[in-house]
């Protein structure tokens, strides 16, 4: 069990399952670099984070609600938890709320401006989300959703052994990453292009396959090979 | 890449900036002069008697924009910057090498030599455009100096050797620099570089540049979280950012030395704009400064090659370049550190 104090972001772990070196440079370097998607993204949460409650028959909607889970030792918020209600009898999904009769099953909602990604970091969020709640709410939750807003379409994703064990590996590795400091060597791809970092990463030129002695060499030899004009 | 954003001189004396929302409001005598959005800024700067309030100073420490606080010679004064942005193990590490007698001559030796070269491209590009000029000659020997200097580096040596070569390559340099000059011979001469307080004209306009680039460079290095104060070159000294200027060493020729030939010889500024005191200390008037701070500015829109990174990059952007290069070699990502270098 950790302590509040030493809770690391549950941005950090999507960063983590983004790219190693970008998580690196943000959470161990801690740098930061706006760009337009990372503006819009902000404004769109921004939205969903203004924090209160609505509430009709069978739905309650919260939104900015403060996660934390001490087992993993992770801590962050929420877009949007909906509460849907459940049968009297399934106790081990629903939670009573405060002023509500009846269960209610916890539901996360993660806003994403773009699209669906192919890899797994904005699922890796929202389950870890879930684990947070189950902690704190003492339920279990099958299931969340991304909503992406291209297109506006909700994706259900299921917490799913699979998933769940990856963000628990992956919640390790982010605190070892933390704890030794060390960022990664740069690894070029496609996701580059549209990563806000890869102006301090460069992911072109630093790393091992770039040398820059060589760089360094070519200009004392530039230099030791010609002579200035003769007098 | 970083977007260029502006730096706001503010040269006037008895100027007042203040917060207004998210604006920054110039007043000069209860009258607003102008309103910037902070969003559009990376830097301001101010001469002399001006005055700032505290709130202004907040919103700029938010949003990453040093103010920094000069004479009105341009001599440093102070810096007003928010809490200090990056990473504490990066910072560590430029004091582990710097404190280290070896890592320390390495980065030193790689900082020297884009200085010396690009000390010397600018007198091999005098040299090739006015081969008829009287003073080619003692330019071009002050090339082979510098060449030779270069070649001295190709060894490993010592901090402190490489400081001698420093000095060797300046003196070399300086020496043919009054060659340089092409017109205004007879008020605008040069023999050696003086500064506290400049002598001369010259001294007066290249104190004053090098000051501005003091600041962006100390910014740039806050930016990419290292600290501008502990260097490699240059020796620890209280409220001396000795990082930035190692940092600006490779960048005074080829953006600071050249502006100031340019000026001088396309005429842009004239004897009359410079006031000589009674100590013999020369200091420009207002609207020379502002002639000095335009061109300066247009100067950092231009764009070259960056020879490293192989990216065109407009010439305000070269310390960001650089701070980040270096930063990436004390991280470990790069196995030297590429100096700038002006082809």
């Amino acid at each position: 069990m950790y302590d509040d104090e030493e809770l690391l972001p549950i941005s950090a772990l999507q960063h983590l399952a983004f790219c190693p070196r970008q998580c690196a440079l943000l959470h161990v370097e801690g740098l930061w670099a706006e760009n337009r998607l990372t503006v819009q993204g902000k404004q769109l949460h921004d939205q969903a984070h203004e924090p209160g409650t609505e509430s009709r028959c069978d739905l309650r909607i919260a939104r900015g609600l403060r996660l934390r889970s001490l087992r993993l030792g992770l801590a962050g918020q929420c877009d949007v938890v909906e509460f849907h209600r459940v049968p009297d009898n399934c106790s081990d999904q629903g939670v009573h709320l405060e002023g509500l009769s009846g269960l209610w099953q916890p539901f996360p909602v993660e806003y994403k401006r773009g699209k669906p990604k192919s890899d797994d970091c904005d699922l890796v969020q929202l389950c870890a989300q879930a684990l947070c709640l189950e902690e704190m709410l003492g339920v279990i939750l099958q299931r969340g959703a991304m909503y992406y807003g291209q297109p506006r379409r909700r994706l259900e994703v299921d917490f799913d052994e699979a998933l769940r064990s990856r963000v628990e590996q992956l919640a390790m590795q982010l605190r070892q990453m933390l704890t030794d400091g060390i960022t990664p060597e740069p690894v070029k791809s496609p996701r580059c292009r549209g990563c806000s970092m890869s102006d301090q990463c460069l992911p072109a030129t630093t790393g091992r396959s770039h040398r820059a002695s060589r760089y360094v060499q070519s200009i004392l030899d530039t230099a030791l090979k010609e002579e200035d004009p003769p007098i | 890449m970083k977007r260029l954003l502006n730096t706001l001189y503010i040269t006037t004396p008895g100027t007042y900036l203040a917060r207004e929302n998210e604006t920054v409001v110039v007043r000069h005598e209860g009258e607003v002069k102008l309103r910037v959005p902070v969003r559009g800024l990376c830097g301001i700067v101010c001469f002399g008697r001006v005055g700032c309030s505290p709130q202004l100073m907040g919103l700029c420490a938010q949003n990453g924009i040093a103010i920094s606080f000069l004479s009105s010679y341009g001599r440093y004064w102070a810096r007003v910057q928010g809490p200090v942005s990056g990473n504490v193990l990066l910072r560590r590490e430029q004091y582990r090498r710097a404190d280290h007698p070896e890592a320390a001559a390495e980065v030193t030796r790689d900082l020297l030599l884009g200085k010396v070269a690009n000390a010397r491209a600018v007198l091999q590009r005098a040299v090739r455009d006015h081969p008829q000029s009287p003073g080619t000659q003692q330019i071009a020997e002050a090339g082979e100096r510098l060449r030779l200097v270069l070649k001295a580096l190709a060894q490993p040596v010592s901090v402190d050797t490489a400081r001698g070569y420093e000095g060797e390559a300046a003196r070399a340099y300086f020496s043919a620099f009054d060659h340089l000059i092409t017109a205004q011979k007879d008020e605008f001469h040069f023999s050696y570089r003086n500064r506290r307080p400049p002598l001369d004209r010259v001294n007066a306009l290249l104190s004053f540049l090098y000051s501005l680039l003091v600041h962006d460079t100390a910014a740039a290095l806050e930016c990419v979280g290292l600290d501008p104060a502990v260097g490699f070159l240059h020796r620890d000294r209280p409220g001396r950012p000795g990082l930035a200027l190692d940092l600006m060493e490779e960048q005074r020729s080829f953006v600071a030395d050249r502006l100031v030939l340019s000026l001088i010889n396309r005429w842009q500024v004239r004897p009359e704009g410079f006031e000589v005191t009674e100590t013999g200390a020369v200091q420009m008037d207002d609207a020379t400064r502002k002639v000095v701070l335009t061109a300066y500015q247009s100067r950092k829109q231009e764009e070259i090659e960056h020879p490293f990174l192989g990216e065109k990059i407009p010439v305000g952007l070269i310390s960001h370049v650089q701070a980040m290069l270096l930063a990436r070699y004390l991280r470990g990502d790069l196995d030297a550190y590429p100096p700038f270098l002006w082809k």
